[in-house]
């Protein structure tokens, strides 16, 4: 007698903590392999780029933050930068540096979350208790610039909201003489420990092929030994002065992915250091009073600055016409603004490109022969975030 | 990267002759217009001519202008790592016109084009699995098209009457508010006077 076997279709999420969010993944099962994944996204989606339609563009900036909220300010770079090229402003130097030393605090931030909680999802609760008392600091030089410890909305078009005091930036290097001790830590943790690496070595493998195909950016790509990183093959701001290595991966496997993670964080301290040594004075902000508003002393004394602070921030500024398409690196991988100005104040069109959303449409693919138990791990290195995935 | 993307648009213009409409470099970015039905061809060839290698298909735009007789335009971003070059191609057309898919060429344009398709309504040919993705399940209308208002048609609340949530007609205390910010002051002719004596006088 032949023994029938059916496959079990599985609900996975949309309430599950190794979902990393609002994820409903249908399984189909067979026994305990997977079969096929349909992941169903749009639990959060808020329409953002139909709400961005109706806002001026200093208005729309906020919503970066709520895309990817484990680094806001690396999202809210690519929209400055793609208004920024539609208006051909000059980005004061100081405000550059200031924007890629909070970029790289964002890339840490995010990283930190991504390493550990995919250690926690295979079983490792330390790492991240070690790595949110890390987070916790970063999040209050995001603070202690913007004012709030998320949501920073902090870049403007033509450089950045309010310059940083010298005590921030001596904080600041503070954390990046001691955090290598943390990442080594961590390391200690997770690297050569057997049942992480049972869990994430050889799971869930793609080849340099099949990560062009699915348009994997970022980590998802150099894991699997693709050297391409924005910031170094199309520099922008001041990444072609600096110093610092692009980590590639060999295998493509999630264990691969963790140490490519652990690396950038290295990298990205030591960025930071760079930027602090050669940290210029000047102003943070484009200084034509059409783009960015007049400080608080020249609005009591001059009439003019009056009128410029009352049409910026009622009117906004305009744009002149045309498309672009900026992208810089997000910790996630290559996050893109295609952005269509008609003339006027709000924007004609801003297509967000999120890089999540093409990691996790590939979740079926990755999945598929795997067990169950594999089914976390795989999401886990996907690093997905549902702000950014479901706009 | 110009002198580049200038070749790239030389080299499309004399081997694709016939299938491009337009082509400029705009703001260091190569946009190529092209006829719906050629799509395919022309990206056939961006993917696998020697000189242009576009392996990666980054995104898909939808656009909608409501008052052209072509309504909507997609815009393809591509991404060529061994060039380091990106190109953008566009398409015009009517409304209810199916489009022809490139999940063949491309797997990753699958959700790509289910997002478009659930924003605007624009239908893929040939679509392995043409299904909404963003928005709610039985979702009705396309939100991206310019004539969908901003505050939707439906709310979901929580009745604690029927003990689940349900759907009812939005119902806002005040009407969505739109300011008109279009002045056709654009300052006295006195000041633009001023402003071209000084840069004549920077000038000499």
């Amino acid at each position: 007698m032949v023994k029938k076997t059916k496959s079990l279709s599985l609900n996975f999420g949309p309430q599950h903590p190794a979902a990393h969010g609002v994820l409903r993944l249908i399984l189909q099962l067979d026994g305990e392999i997977v079969e096929k994944a349909d992941p169903h996204i749009g639990l959060l989606h808020r329409g953002t780029e139909k709400l961005i339609e109706q806002k001026t563009y200093t208005q729309a900036l906020p919503y970066f933050d709520r895309l990817d909220y484990v680094a806001p300010m690396n999202q809210e770079h690519a929209f400055a930068l793609a208004a920024e090229k539609l208006l051909n402003v000059e980005v004061p130097i100081r405000a550059k540096y200031i924007r890629v030393i909070f970029c790289e605090i964002g890339r840490i931030l995010s990283h930190i979350l991504n390493v550990t909680t995919q250690a926690l999802d295979v079983g490792a609760l330390t790492p991240s208790l070690w790595g949110f008392e890390e987070r916790e600091t970063l999040m209050t030089f995001y603070e202690r610039a913007s004012g709030s410890r998320l949501h920073a909305n902090y870049f403007r078009t033509g450089g950045v909201h309010k310059d940083i005091p010298m005590k921030l930036v001596e904080d600041i290097e503070k954390f990046c003489k001691s955090f290598p001790k943390i990442i080594d830590d961590l390391e200690g943790l997770l690297t050569d420990n057997r049942i992480f690496k049972q869990r994430n070595v050889e799971i869930g493998i793609v080849s340099k092929q099949e990560a062009l195909d699915h348009s994997f950016s970022g980590v998802m790509l150099r894991g699997s030994g693709i050297p391409w990183d924005l910031r170094r093959s199309q520099p922008y701001e001041i990444y072609k002065d600096l110093d610092f290595k692009i980590p590639v991966g060999k295998n493509g496997d999630c264990y691969d992915r963790y140490l490519c993670r652990i690396e950038e964080m290295r990298e990205s301290v030591k960025i930071i250091l760079q930027c602090i040594e050669r940290l210029p004075k000047g102003p943070v902000i484009s200084i034509d009073n059409k783009i960015s508003p007049p400080n608080r002393d020249d609005i009591k004394q001059s009439m003019e600055a009056l009128i410029h602070h009352f049409k910026l921030f009622t009117e906004g500024y305009r744009v002149p016409k045309g498309n672009v398409y900026t992208a810089v690196e997000a910790p996630k991988g290559e996050f893109g603004v295609y952005l269509i100005s008609d003339g006027s104040n709000k924007p004609y069109r801003c297509k967000i490109r999120a890089p999540g959303f093409s990691h996790l449409q590939a979740m079926d693919y990755l999945i598929r022969g795997h067990m169950l138990a594999d089914v976390p791990a795989v999401l886990g290195s996907l690093d997905i975030v549902f702000g950014e995935v479901d706009r | 990267m110009i002198l580049n993307l200038q070749k790239i648009e030389k080299l499309i213009n004399s081997e694709l002759s016939s299938k491009i409409k337009n082509s400029y470099i705009e703001n260091e970015e190569l946009l190529i217009e092209t006829d719906e039905n050629d799509l395919i061809d022309v990206v056939q060839f961006l993917k696998s001519n020697e000189s242009c290698r576009f392996k990666q298909l980054i995104d898909i735009a939808g656009v909608d202008y409501p008052e052209n007789e072509k309504r909507f335009e997609l815009v393809y971003l591509f991404l060529s790592h061994e060039h380091n070059l990106r190109i953008k191609v566009l398409i015009k057309f009517q409304i209810n016109q199916p489009m022809n898919s490139l999940t063949k060429i491309f797997p990753s344009a699958n959700w790509m084009e289910r997002e478009v398709f659930d924003m605007y309504g624009i239908k893929f040919k040939n679509h392995p699995d043409l299904r909404r993705i963003l928005t709610d399940y039985g979702f009705k209308g396309h939100p991206l098209r310019k004539d969908f208002p901003l505050t939707g048609f439906n709310e979901v609340r929580y009745s604690e009457k029927e003990k689940k949530v349900i759907y009812e007609p939005v119902k806002l205390e005040q009407n969505y508010r739109n300011f008109d910010f279009e002045s056709p002051w654009e300052g006295t002719n006195y000041i633009k006077d001023i402003k071209n004596l000084e840069k004549d006088g920077k000038k000499n």
